[in-house]
C-alpha cells in the first residue's frame, strides 16, 4: 500500500494525501479545516482492504498524520501554545481530559438535538416572511409637507449663471503706460496717480502701477505719498533724462 | 327544552380571544404575551386567560392547526395528523441534512452561550467557519456582537441561537435543553483511560 497515493474524499480537500500535504506545507489550505479523524479511518480502510498487514506502510503513514496533526494543533492553539508549554505532566493531563470531557458532552448534546429533530419531524409551521410585515414604530418627529416642498422647489431652481469673464482677462502692454506717463510729464512737471487712471480696468490699473514702478527704477520720475493709502503723486525727476528715452522693454506678465 | 346554537360569543374573553386567534395568523415568529397584549389593547393577564381559550379550541384531535407555545411565545402549527399531506406540499429545508458537525456547533452555541469561530474551533477542534456559513445562512444562528468588553471592533464575532432555532427543535426556550453537567457520561472513567493511555507510553 502507498501512503502517499492515498486517495481522500474530505469537506476541504479531495485527492491523494501527497497532494494534500504539499498543500499544507505550501500554506494553501489550512490545517485546521483538515479533518484528521477522516484521514486516520480513510487509511484503515485501506489497509483493511489489502488483508495484510502492512508495518511499512503504517509506519509512514503514522510520520505523516502526526506531523499533520502537530501543525494543526499549533495552527488552532498557536496563542495558547506557550501557555500549554509550561504546563507539567500532570497539569497537561488534567487539561486534556477537561476538554476531552467538554467536547463528549457537546457531542452527547448534539446527539439529544439530532432525536429532538427527529421526534419534531412532523411539526409543520409557517416559515419564511408573512404576508404581513409587523409594523414598524415611526420615531420621527412630525413634518410639515409644504417644508418639503420650499426645499425641493430651491433644488430645482436653475442656478445663477456663472461668469467665466476672468478667464478672458488680458493684460495691456507696459509700455502703453511707460509712453503715456512719459507723454503726460512733457506736458505737465506733475501729476496724480488715481486721477490718470481713472475709467481703467483692475487689470488695466495694475500695469499701469507696474509702468510706474519702471519709471522710478529707471529714476525718470519721483514719487510722493503723505502715508499708506494717500493719494500717489508723481513727479518729474530733476535731471531726469529726456522724456521719451527708451526703457527696457518689459510685460506684465514677465513681473 | 330547545336552546338557540349561538355560533359567535359575545363574552368580551371570547372576543379577545378571536382577536388573538387573528393576530397569531398574520404573524411570522412566535408573538409573546406582551406583543399579543399591546397589539389586542388589553390586559396581559387576560390576555394569557384568553390564550387558554384559544388553546383549548386549537389541540391536536380537535382542529387542523394547534397552538403552541415555542420559543418564548406562541403559534400556530399544522397539527401532527396532517404531517403527512404538509410533507407532500412542503419540504423542510432549514433542517434537512444538518451534518453532525453543525449539529455540533448548534449544541456547543447553545449551551456555552454567544461564542466565536475560534471558540468553536477550540471545543471541537476542527475549523468551524463553513459550519457557521451554513447555519447562518439557514437561520439558526445570528450574530451576537464582538468579543470585548464594550463590543468594540476587532474582537471575534460573537454568534448566539435564533428564536426559528428554538421552534425548529420545538423548544419553549433554550432552558428547556438538559443541564450540559448531566451530560457526558462518566467524566472519571475518562480520566482513567487517559490515565492508562498515559502509563502505557514509555518516559
Amino acid at each position: 500500500m502507498i501512503v502517499r497515493e492515498l486517495e481522500l474524499d474530505l469537506d476541504a480537500f479531495e485527492g491523494p494525501l501527497d497532494l494534500l500535504l504539499t498543500l499544507v506545507l505550501k500554506e494553501e489550505l489550512e490545517p485546521a479545516e483538515v479533518d484528521v479523524a477522516e484521514i486516520v479511518i480513510a487509511f484503515a480502510l485501506g489497509l483493511a482492504a489489502t488483508e495484510r498487514l502492512d508495518l511499512d506502510a503504517c509506519g509512514e503513514f503514522l510520520v505523516l498524520v502526526s506531523a499533520l496533526l502537530e501543525l494543526k494543533a499549533r495552527g488552532l492553539f498557536a496563542d495558547e501554545a506557550a501557555e500549554l508549554a509550561e504546563l507539567g505532566a500532570d497539569e497537561a493531563a488534567e487539561e486534556l481530559a477537561r476538554r476531552l470531557e467538554e467536547y463528549r458532552r457537546i457531542k452527547e448534546a448534539a446527539a439529544l438535538l439530532a432525536e429532538r429533530l427527529e421526534a419534531e419531524r412532523d411539526r409543520y409551521f409557517r416559515l419564511g416572511p408573512a404576508p404581513l410585515q409587523p409594523r414598524p414604530d415611526r420615531r420621527t418627529s412630525p413634518q410639515d409637507p409644504a417644508l418639503l416642498a420650499r426645499a425641493l422647489r430651491s433644488l430645482a431652481a436653475e442656478p445663477p449663471q456663472v461668469s467665466l469673464a476672468h478667464m478672458e482677462l488680458r493684460f495691456p502692454p507696459v509700455t502703453q503706460f511707460l509712453e503715456r506717463f512719459r507723454a503726460v510729464l512733457r506736458r505737465r512737471s506733475r501729476f496724480d496717480f488715481e486721477g490718470e487712471l481713472r475709467g481703467l480696468s483692475r487689470a488695466e490699473q495694475a500695469v499701469a502701477f507696474l509702468a510706474l514702478l519702471d519709471l522710478r527704477k529707471a529714476g525718470e520720475i519721483e514719487l510722493e505719498q503723505a502715508r499708506a493709502f494717500a493719494p500717489i503723486l508723481v513727479a518729474r525727476a530733476v535731471g531726469a533724462a529726456a522724456p521719451g528715452a527708451k526703457g527696457k522693454a518689459w510685460s506684465a506678465r514677465s513681473a | 327544552m330547545e336552546r338557540t346554537l349561538r355560533l359567535i360569543s359575545s363574552n368580551p374573553l371570547d372576543r379577545l380571544a378571536r382577536t388573538l386567534e387573528a393576530l397569531l395568523v398574520v404573524a411570522s415568529q412566535p408573538l409573546d404575551v406582551a406583543e399579543l397584549a399591546a397589539a389586542a389593547q388589553e390586559d396581559p393577564e387576560r390576555v394569557e386567560t384568553a390564550l387558554r381559550l384559544v388553546s383549548d379550541r386549537f389541540r391536536e384531535g380537535r382542529s387542523g392547526i394547534v397552538l403552541e407555545q415555542v420559543a418564548g411565545g406562541y403559534a400556530f402549527r399544522a397539527t401532527r395528523e396532517a404531517a403527512e399531506a404538509c410533507g407532500r406540499l412542503f419540504e423542510r429545508p432549514v433542517e434537512r441534512g444538518l451534518s453532525q458537525a453543525a449539529l455540533e456547533t448548534l449544541a456547543s452555541i447553545a449551551y456555552l452561550g454567544p461564542c466565536s469561530r475560534p471558540e468553536l474551533a477550540r471545543v471541537r477542534g476542527v475549523a468551524a467557519d463553513s459550519v457557521v456559513a451554513g447555519l447562518l445562512e439557514r437561520g439558526l444562528i445570528a450574530e451576537a456582537g464582538r468579543n470585548g468588553d464594550s463590543g468594540v471592533a476587532g474582537g471575534a464575532v460573537r454568534y448566539r441561537t435564533t428564536p426559528l432555532f428554538e421552534r425548529v427543535f420545538g423548544l419553549g426556550s433554550l432552558s428547556e435543553l438538559p443541564r450540559l453537567d448531566d451530560l457526558g457520561g462518566d467524566a472519571a472513567e475518562l480520566r482513567s483511560r487517559l490515565q492508562a493511555i498515559a502509563e502505557r507510553r514509555p518516559a
